[in-house]
């Protein structure tokens, strides 16, 4: 691997590309799926039924996980770009990790 | 991206980051025991104040995403130029209605 | 005792070719500068590549080596590898390879150009001296960039400019990022005109790569987060 891929800040903007693009895949079917209010309650609740299968379980931890990857990452690029923050990038994207984990298993937690 | 796209694009940012960080706690907040339809909509019906904050975050996302899967088209595929625009513009449109839809949805149910 | 074989694989061609293997004796404090040239004093004479102070002044020996942008004079092979592992040499990534080691770099230096990344004294003559402190934020900004020495590491590391090859790239910005803050510097607007179309400092992702690599310590990453600043509080003006 090439030795700018296997520095930090490489990674940590890859993961910000890569949730954000499935992020971008994933929300018009949340709005199509909320919209299914519009057939009242009961459409909605026959639609979130569906997503008691684990499958679907782990793919919604996937995209609540891929939102706070792509928050924390996107926080530290407008701290460097707007506020000049010089990071120590190990500690910066070691807190981003914690944080994304603390989501992770809050969810996971919580929905169980 | 041009300069505008920039600023529209790191505007849209700032607005996401504190509309994701109230969207985040909610969500994790209200999921406690799963999710149902009832759970949300008790929420969500006639709150004017989640439907103004809801539609605020739809028109921030319809900016931010479509901008930012523009730099990874151009930069990842050979797809740029006035079709890619287009079609870019298309999704915010996309985004702009099936999000305002569903929050009226939401709202109103 | 014979002294340890070091494994040189060299490319050879222009964008198609193929490495070629070397063997050498290892020597202790050997520098990769060392090493291809007595390749090319000893073993092949058709081996091109370039260098010029050999002391870490010009940049001019800068290619990559086992995978990373560095400076040949200033490599020591011990650095790069262990005993037995193999050392790997190839020309720049980024800039079109002339022959083997050796790239043009004429395109790099156009994008400095395009930036604007030289001083601009202004059609008439100031009337007395600029007062510049050095201890003013403007020159501290300045001085933080303006050991650039045009080597190309940067440019070689910059996945942006691999992914679109119009991208001003670090070196050039950062050098328009050390002009922006230089207060004799009469060419402000239009530098700034320069810096933020499709391919300037907007495209920059923050990879970090150039600040990484670069030998003289200099962070174009943070550079390029002025001019962002610079042309976004223009866009601000502008707008209200």
């Amino acid at each position: 691997m090439r030795a700018s891929h296997r520095q930090r800040g490489f990674v940590a903007a890859i993961l910000h590309r890569l949730s954000g693009i499935a992020l971008a895949i994933f929300l018009p079917l949340h709005f199509l799926a909320l919209a299914a209010a519009l057939n009242g309650a009961h459409a909605l609740d026959s639609f979130l039924a569906l997503t008691r299968q684990p499958l679907v379980m782990a793919a919604e931890c996937g995209i609540v996980i891929a939102l706070a990857i792509h928050m924390t990452l996107g926080l530290r690029v407008l701290a460097i770009e707007f506020f000049d923050f010089r990071e120590k990038t190990f500690a910066v994207l070691s807190a981003c990790l914690a944080a994304v984990l603390a989501v992770g298993v809050i969810f996971i937690l919580n929905v169980g | 991206m041009s300069a505008i796209l920039f600023l529209a694009q790191r505007t849209s940012a700032f607005v996401l980051a504190l509309a994701v960080a109230i969207h985040l706690g909610t969500i994790l907040y209200a999921v406690r025991g799963g999710l149902t339809a009832a759970g949300i909509l008790a929420r969500t019906h006639g709150n004017i104040a989640f439907a103004l904050f809801y539609g605020a975050f739809v028109i921030a996302v319809a900016i931010h995403a479509p901008i930012g899967l523009r730099n990874v088209l151009r930069e990842w595929t050979p797809w740029r130029g006035r079709s890619l625009d287009i079609a870019l513009a298309l999704f915010f449109i996309l985004l702009l209605v099936l999000g305002m839809r569903a929050v009226f949805a939401v709202f109103s149910a | 005792m014979s002294e340890p074989t070091l494994h040189v694989d060299v490319w050879r061609g222009t964008e198609t070719g193929a490495f070629q293997a070397f063997e050498l004796p290892r020597r202790a404090h050997q520098t990769i500068l060392d090493v291809v040239t007595e390749i090319q004093r000893e073993h092949d004479a058709t081996l091109s590549y370039r260098f010029a102070c050999r002391v870490g002044m010009c940049g001019s020996c800068a290619m990559v080596v086992n995978g990373r942008p560095r400076w040949t004079c200033r490599t020591r092979v011990n650095d790069v590898i262990e005993a037995g592992e193999k050392l790997r040499l190839e020309p720049l990534r980024n800039f079109t390879v002339v022959k083997d080691l050796a790239v043009e770099m004429t395109q790099f230096f156009d994008k400095w150009k395009d930036a604007k990344g030289y001083f601009e004294p202004g059609a008439q003559p100031q009337p007395d001296f600029t007062v510049v402190p050095p201890a003013a934020p403007e020159r501290q900004a300045a001085d933080a960039g303006i050991e650039c020495i045009g080597c190309g590491v940067c440019y070689s590391a910059c996945d942006v400019v691999a992914w679109d090859k119009d991208y001003l790239g670090p070196a050039a910005l950062n050098r328009a990022w050390t002009l922006v803050n230089d207060v004799r510097d009469q060419g402000y607007e239009a530098r700034l005109d320069a810096v933020s179309a499709g391919n300037g400092c907007q495209a920059c992702h923050t990879h970090m790569s150039c600040t990484k690599f670069c030998p003289k310590a200099i962070a174009p990453t943070y550079s390029i987060a002025g001019l962002k600043r610079a042309v976004l509080r223009r866009s601000l003006r502008n707008v209200l």
